[in-house]
């Protein structure tokens, strides 16, 4: 059996024919063929798969694709604008917040779900923000330090120095 | 303050350069393997054990052909025919491709199904129908070396027990006097439980065999190409699969920590059936068979004993292991250390008779034995020294950080030679303890625990000051399968100053791209902007042993500098016939060549490089390019001084870490923003298995917690801020004084932590604790302490 869905990536209208077994995360990724959005599990533990599905973040590793019909999905790809990268994009380079880069779009479209909801949240809030998100490589600090880094630049307040405090 | 020879422009040694690798990585644009797409793919899934041990009587794949869409189901029967079903091990033993009659371990791959779609080849893996004759496994490595254990690798001719080998070194005798003579012996025994890296991207390929070029293209999660190339050829030559009819490419590898070393039986089947069926076969692992069926870390059990004088001064240490391989030795250690580097053992201190043992033993477990951000056994070895320099510290009455100080070896004592073989190249220890004493206010921490005792509450400081042993290794000592262990450095200059080099190792994270040329920066003043790094095709890349153990800037990354100081060097013969003065008439900084006396009259490098190509002086040959292999004259030996404070929850037995100060050594850094981004990552690799990671199998062989529901990696919750900082202690014998660091932070930080939880609690009676330290397994050993029954 196909069912036929559309839905929104990124702005651009889709359709699509889909098993009614397919996941959200391989008609993005095989059907659309944007491989931002990475398989880490099968659990929805790892988060690797997390996009925003109307503005709202969700592992996609667990999602039918067929409940996405009609919806508007963001995935990393859809993160830069015009304009240039989003803040956290940015603060993701500039605080050093990856390493091997395969949870970090994860990662940063659950961050930006969180700084909508909660534009100033302190270290703990965000560590409780990004629990979902599994990262093998860098011990988190400077996921938060990006964060907080991208919280800044979205309410144009001064920027947090992003030199290492390594001495 | 790390001091920089060059400008922020070039960005050569010491400036935190931001990495050249994030710009695809932030952007979805990375490519990982399960990202490459070739036409006419075909989907490989596989069939597991659901046992640990057992005969297979029949395999039937009816149904599963039925389902449209299969293509082929794969046995070892079919493999047999070729020869294909068996593959050595890193370590010249031998591991199943798939089985013919046994199954060895719970989610042992039994056969594989190809189908034309990922979801048709899950289906028809569940319409596979196998019919097993169960038996008892030997799930504890004790029992298997009881003389009625049944004999596991029954395989291997004249096999008549499960002892794989025996392993010692030190001074046996010298060691057992001192022992019998001293004022003071600790002893205890710990194990240190098997784990698994669990990098975020799993295992996976994709094998491209093309039958009229009779060549095999292989992307892969490996984080060492050119062996695996080798493996290949070794196993598949007698078909046809030549060396030079292989090319390895590691795409972008989403996390290794040494789990994407070895040789999975998956990557040999997917190759067979390519090659079988001319079609491109890609196979990607699920979590939950990552997790149960690949390579794991550890899984040591260790008896240690320490003997000192009754001040304080440690004389001699004694270990005796029991090592549990599973059913195959699988680990990636160099072929003459079976354990690894474990005879790092003897710690930071300077003492002089030490004796430490080890035997393997065969289990019904899948295959152990490699890595967990550290392949060569230095983390049980740390673990190991650094728990009973805190027993012996508390057996004699002594504050932990003032016995490590009198027991260091001093500075000035290096290069130092070690009671078990080890050249110690350099290090001062006592200034990296102080630094974290400093840092983390010891004595003031000191004064509150006895404060908080008073209210009933628990406060413990935990130290460790490990010294590591990395970058294998010198040839003479150091192969895998007979292949030295050098690696290599290519670079090759374009006429306008621009670069491209490429290395022999496999970045899986560590920002490669960004360090390797920030080091050619430093040696030939080419901004590092302007050097492109490349890793990870075989076809393009100087053989290397690849990236593990943290032997990336101990040898590849010499390998840049020398090959860099070639070209300079025929940069400095051009300028001294450009300019017309002699050699010696010349100095360089970084971008240039002048003259002495006279720095006016200069030029710079990329001049130089355009003159390689358009004005080079006669009789030397044209280009700007220069390849170097580096066979390391020693291994390097990082050091660290780590401070751990604890709270323990009196009534819950909740453990908090409160704080961690990890003050590393790691020689010159290359660059301080992704040295400590190292540091952190290892340090949460550090607090899981002392707190979280253990792999639980229960006695029929079932592996209890294989998934990521029930497998506790920390999250940014369970992971503490870091705090972090260094001391410099150059490697002497390095061309850039750099050591590695990738691992030191999972080898030091365990024990800190665990000292930190047991100096809590000591005060109760409580001596050790085994790893990982959860709120449960403490509050049984202070139960048994009587400490809840005195509170109820």
């Amino acid at each position: 059996m196909a069912i036929d869905i559309k839905l929104k990536v990124n702005g651009t209208e889709h359709s699509a024919t889909v098993e009614p077994r397919t996941l959200l995360v391989h008609l993005i990724r095989e059907n659309l063929s944007m491989t931002g959005t990475h398989i880490g599990c099968d659990t929805s533990s790892c988060g690797a798969c997390t996009v925003l599905i109307d503005g709202k973040s969700a592992k996609s590793c667990t999602i039918l694709a067929v409940q996405a019909n009609g919806k508007e999905i963001t995935t990393v790809e859809g993160m830069a604008t015009a304009e240039g990268l989003h803040p956290l994009q940015e603060g993701f380079h500039l605080n050093h917040a990856l390493h091997c880069g395969f949870c970090t779009p994860g990662m940063m479209l659950r961050a930006v779900e969180l700084l909508e909801k909660n534009p100033n949240p302190t270290e703990e809030e965000i560590r409780w923000g990004i629990a979902g998100n599994l990262c093998r490589c860098t011990g988190y600090n400077n996921i938060v330090k990006a964060i907080q880094w991208a919280s800044a630049k979205m309410q144009d307040k001064e920027l947090p120095s992003t030199e290492p405090e390594f001495v | 303050m790390i001091k920089c020879k060059t400008s922020k422009e070039i960005g050569g040694m010491g400036h935190s350069k931001k990495r050249k690798e994030d710009a695809r990585f932030i952007q979805g644009k990375g490519n990982y393997v399960d990202d490459v797409k070739l036409p006419g793919m075909l989907y490989m899934d596989i069939v597991r054990s659901p046992y640990a041990y057992a005969k297979i009587k029949n395999i039937d794949a009816t149904k599963a052909l039925e389902i449209p869409g299969v293509i082929a189901v794969v046995t070892g029967k079919d493999l047999e025919k070729y020869n294909l079903h068996w593959m050595p091990t890193l370590m010249s033993d031998t591991q199943m491709v798939l089985p013919t009659d046994t199954v060895m371990y719970q989610a042992q791959e039994v056969a594989a199904v190809i189908a034309t779609d990922r979801y048709i080849a899950r289906d028809g893996k569940e319409a596979v129908m196998v019919d097993y004759e169960p038996m008892d496994p030997v799930m504890d490595p004790f029992e298997a070396l009881n003389p009625d254990a049944p004999v596991l690798r029954s395989d291997k001719e004249g096999k008549t027990d499960n002892h794989i080998w025996n392993w010692k070194v030190g001074d046996k005798e010298k060691t057992e006097e001192i022992f019998s003579n001293a004022d003071v012996v600790v002893k205890q025994q710990m194990h240190i439980p098997r784990i698994h890296v669990a990098s975020i991207e799993t295992c996976g390929c994709v094998a491209s065999y093309d039958k009229v070029e009779n060549h095999l293209t292989m992307y892969m999660t490996t984080q060492a190409p050119h062996a695996i190339r080798t493996v290949i050829a070794l196993v598949a030559g007698h078909v046809g699969l030549t060396e030079e009819k292989i090319r390895v490419i590691s795409p972008d590898i989403g996390g290794g920590f040494g789990g994407k070393v070895p040789v999975y039986p998956g990557y040999v089947i997917a190759i067979a059936v390519s090659f079988l069926t001319g079609a491109p076969i890609k196979w990607i692992e699920d979590r939950s068979e990552n997790l149960q069926a690949d390579s794991f870390a550890r899984d040591y059990h260790i008896t240690a004993e320490m003997a000192g004088t009754s001040d304080g001064k440690i004389q001699a240490t004694r270990f005796k292991v029991l090592a549990d391989h599973g059913y195959t030795d699988a680990s990636a250690n160099p072929s003459k250390f079976p354990t690894g580097l474990f005879s790092i053992g003897t710690g930071s201190y300077d003492y002089g008779a030490a004796y430490m043992e080890a035997d393997a033993v065969y289990t019904n477990k899948p295959p152990g034995g490699v890595a967990y951000r550290c392949s060569f056994r230095v983390t049980e070895a740390v673990h190991a020294i650094e728990r009973m320099t805190d027993m012996f510290a508390r057996k004699v009455g002594k504050d932990p950080a003032q016995l490590r100080m009198e027991n260091f070896i001093k500075k000035e004592d290096f290069p130092w030679a070690s009671p078990t073989g080890w050249s110690y190249d350099s290090g001062d220890y006592h200034a990296g303890l102080q630094k974290a004493m400093d840092a983390i206010g010891y004595d003031d921490l000191r004064k509150e625990q006895l404060e908080l005792r008073k209210e009933g509450k628990f406060l413990g400081i935990g130290i460790s000051t490990f010294t590591e042993v990395v970058g294998a290794g010198p040839a003479q000592d150091f192969d895998i399968l007979g292949i030295k262990m050098f690696d290599s450095a290519e670079i090759r200059v374009h006429p306008t100053g621009k670069a491209i080099a490429r290395f022999g190792t496999k970045s899986q994270g560590q920002g490669h791209e960004t360090t390797y040329a920030q080091i050619i920066a430093e040696e030939l003043g080419i901004p590092m902007e302007h050097i492109q790094i490349e890793e990870g095709d075989t076809d393009t890349a100087p053989y290397g042993l690849g990236t593990y153990a943290s032997r990336s800037t101990p040898t590849a990354g010499a390998a840049a500098a020398m090959a860099a100081r070639k070209l300079r060097d025929k940069a400095k013969k051009i300028a001294a016939f450009l300019m017309e003065v002699s050699e010696e008439d010349l100095d360089w900084e970084p971008g240039k060549f002048f003259v002495k006396g006279a720095p006016e009259k200069s030029k710079t490098i990329q001049e130089l490089i355009f003159a390689a190509y358009t004005n080079h002086p006669p009789g030397m040959e044209g280009g700007f390019e220069a390849v170097h292999y580096y066979d390391p004259p020693n291994l390097t030996f990082p050091s660290g001084a780590y401070i751990c404070v604890a709270e323990v929850d009196a009534e819950t037995c909740d453990i908090k870490v409160r704080r961690f100060v990890a003050i590393d050594d790691c020689g010159n850094i290359i660059n301080p923003m992704i040295v400590q981004g190292q540091v952190h990552g290892g340090l949460t690799q550090g607090i899981a298995p002392a707190m979280y990671e253990e792999l639980i199998y229960d006695k029929a062989g079932n592996i209890l917690n294989g998934t990521f529901m029930d497998y506790l990696v920390p999250t940014a919750v369970e992971s503490p801020s870091w705090e972090t900082g260094h001391t410099i202690t150059p490697a002497p014998h390095h061309p850039i004084g750099a050591k590695g660091v990738g691992e030191s932070p999972t080898v030091g930080a365990p024990p800190a932590i665990v000292n930190a939880i047991v100096d809590a609690v000591s005060h109760l009676g409580i001596k050790h604790l085994e790893i990982p330290v959860t709120p449960f397994k403490l509050y049984k050993e202070l139960k048994a302490v009587g400490y809840f029954n005195e509170t109820a």
